[in-house]
């Protein structure tokens, strides 16, 4: 009968892997922490009808028309007046950095417009780079103006409602005026799908010398920590290269992604980028025992940059603590130059905050892992 | 001759936890001198070795490795020693070619295709330069790692069990091997647990649960142990085999063949013992040697195991 199945054996089996999984520390860790961060991530963080966007408001004059319509859509949550009275061409300076979502002019003879009884006009001019962050923004600004134009002049609603048949509201769709929204994935993508082929490389770069033994011998030679690290990360600086071409050349073969800005500066910023990934994952690996925690960090640190860069929901939509999480990762910044410089045509003074903070990374994530290497087996 | 000194260390404490792996082990080499490391498994071996050659601190301990201090100069000595693992750790997924240009590189070794070169030429390996590391048997790797690691001349070479699973001819040239670069110079401390090759060794140290318990040539530490043998032969010895074992005079009994190896502490003693037992049986008693392997069981017997 001991060819069939036998409950004991199943039970040795069963008790086996149970003992192992409850050793492996950090696994258990992930088995527990993953979903939380997962629920708190998408049920907090994400929204797909993001409010509070940064909004630039030009305007010259200051009638009480301009200033109803100010304070209604400052009381407005679609829309956070992050930079008001500004000139049309720092706003314009503002977009082109990501600053601001959207641009809300009113034109200075608007008070002489509505009494006149002609056609008031506002103009919207909406990053529309990411179309999922302005559409319903933009729908929204049409009452919101009508609304407090009605109470201005203190008719009843219904007149109100009249007029706004004739307030006209011109919206300008910056970038990407046909909403496509590939021309936001495709520089994004560039960015995740680095993050995790070169974090994932190099996390498991001293745990494979771990785990084949080959650890010992190489401390037993003279190399220094920072030989060993920077020789075992740059390598995939020219994979990083590599991949940067396939995902652009597909970008524009494939789906037709506009290139606006300079391709060195894309250059520049995507080798700090992936430098800055690189030593993230050797940092990885120096605290990781084995190949499997080591995946298991890349996928920890992979999540938040998905959910929470900017790459797949509006970064401007999210509450203020996940925007904080999100500005602790190079990932954010990465995708704000690249868009930036693909898409609208930035130049370095432009990202060049953005860049700064990516070498900051490079620094730190350095300092880090150096701090946990080891030159002896102790 | 304090200068002939390649090892000179004191008190080498190493624990872990709070387990004391090495404690307080004192040890000196002479230039030119192999040293055979002995000791049960887990008796810090490894963990010294390891101390020796900058690979870990010692929590204390003083003394000087190739003239330099072991707890301030580890980096320094980690290039003039050259270590070979107990386990193959070059790569094998890189060619024997690819392996040697490496360690030569990080050893800044020029020009570096002459050393690369000259080190497959001697291991006769230079048509099979471009195989793989991980194709080669068991032999051929511990011979690579042997070149590897005393391609850059090292003036201590640490090693640590090399021999363990090569077959006998192969251990056999290994040690040739070693008996020529200590003839060039080389001082030689090498880790192992086949009692033939402490034999091949100028000198032995014995380590057990962290703790020296012996040091000398072959003979010495045989001498020391005051340890007497004799060799009980014929058909029956099977039968007297466990009465022997129980006797309070007889520390051992081991049978090889049809040959009984008996060991106890007073010569006396044991040839009475062993004449009484043995009177009603068929079987004769002579005088024999005792060997390195029953000193080391008597060592490991008398040691209080700390591992548990």
């Amino acid at each position: 009968m001991t060819h069939f199945f036998s409950i004991s054996r199943f039970y040795a089996m069963f008790l086996k892997e149970f003992i192992q999984a409850k050793r492996d520390r950090i696994t258990f860790a992930m088995i527990l922490g993953l979903p939380i961060i997962q629920l708190i991530l998408f049920g907090y963080a994400i929204n797909n009808d993001p409010h509070s966007l940064p909004t630039a408001l030009v305007y010259t004059s200051n009638d009480p028309y301009t200033r109803a319509i100010v304070t209604a859509l400052e009381v407005s949550d679609y829309y956070e007046f992050s930079h008001v009275g500004v000139s049309a061409s720092e706003a314009n300076d503002l977009m082109q950095k990501g600053e601001v979502s959207f641009i809300v002019t009113i034109p200075s003879d608007i008070a002489t417009r509505i009494q006149r009884k002609d056609k008031p006009t506002l103009l919207v001019a909406a990053d529309a780079t990411d179309p999922a962050a302005s559409s319903g923004a933009v729908s929204a600004l049409k009452n919101l103006a009508n609304e407090a134009l009605a109470r201005v002049n203190g008719e009843e609603r219904a007149i109100a409602l009249q007029r706004a048949q004739r307030l006209q509201i011109i919206v300008h769709r910056r970038y990407n005026p046909e909403g496509i929204s590939q021309y936001n994935t495709v520089p994004g993508l560039l960015g995740v799908i680095m993050q995790i082929t070169m974090v994932l490389m190099t996390a498991l770069s001293l745990t494979r010398e771990r785990e084949r033994g080959t650890m010992e011998n190489l401390l037993a030679m003279p190399a220094n920590s920072a030989e060993i690290m920077l020789g075992k990360v740059t390598p995939y600086l020219c994979l990083g290269a590599v991949q940067m071409t396939i995902i652009l050349g597909a970008g524009q073969l494939l789906f037709d992604v506009p290139f606006v800005g300079s391709l060195w500066l894309i250059l520049f910023s995507t080798l700090i980028y992936v430098f800055s990934l690189v030593l993230l994952g050797y940092f990885f690996s120096t605290i990781a025992k084995s190949q499997m925690q080591a995946m298991q960090l890349m996928v920890l640190s992979l999540l938040p940059s998905i959910l929470l860069s900017g790459f797949m929901f509006p970064f401007r939509g999210m509450p203020h603590w996940a925007q904080y999480i999100g500005e602790c990762l190079p990932i954010t910044h990465f995708i704000r130059i690249i868009r930036g410089v693909m898409l609208k045509g930035a130049d370095l003074s432009q990202v060049g905050n953005e860049l700064a903070i990516l070498f900051v990374f490079v620094f730190v994530f350095s300092l880090m892992a150096l701090s946990r290497s080891k030159r002896t087996l102790d | 001759m304090k200068s002939e000194l390649v090892i000179d260390v004191r008190d080498l404490t190493k624990r872990f936890g709070n387990k004391t792996v090495v404690n307080q082990v004192a040890m000196q080499v002479r230039r030119g001198e192999i040293v055979g490391f002995l000791g049960p498994n887990g008796s810090g071996k490894t963990t010294s070795i390891r101390m020796m050659c900058g690979l870990l601190t010692a929590n204390s301990g003083e003394g000087t490795v190739l003239g330099l201090d072991l707890m301030r100069d580890q980096l320094k000595i980690k290039r003039e020693v050259g270590y070979m693992t107990q386990k193959f750790s070059f790569y094998d997924d890189l060619t024997i070619e690819e392996n040697l240009a490496f360690v030569a590189r990080l050893y800044k070794l020029k020009p570096l295709h002459t050393y690369v070169d000259k080190t497959l030429e001697s291991l006769g390996l230079t048509s099979r330069r471009k195989q793989l590391a991980g194709s080669l048997s068991g032999g051929w790797k511990q011979r690579l790692a042997l070149a590897a690691c005393t391609m850059h001349k090292p003036k201590l070479l640490l090693l640590d069990e090399p021999t363990a699973g090569v077959d006998p001819k192969a251990r056999r040239e290994f040690w040739d091997e070693i008996h020529v670069l200590a003839a060039e110079g080389m001082t030689v401390l090498v880790s192992t647990h086949y009692m033939d090759e402490a034999e091949r060794c100028h000198r032995i140290s014995y380590i057990a649960y962290g703790n020296m318990l012996a040091q000398g040539t072959v003979e010495e530490v045989v001498a020391s142990s005051g340890l007497h043998t004799l060799l009980v032969k014929g058909e029956d010895t099977d039968k007297v085999a466990h009465t022997l074992a129980d006797h309070p005079d007889i520390d051992q009994v081991a049978p090889f063949g049809s040959t009984l190896h008996v060991v106890g502490p007073n010569e006396d003693k044991l040839k009475s013992a062993v004449d009484e037992i043995c009177a009603d049986y068929d079987l004769t008693v002579e005088l024999g040697e005792t060997t390195l392997e029953d000193v080391f069981i008597k060592f490991m017997s008398d040691s209080k195991d700390n591992m548990q």
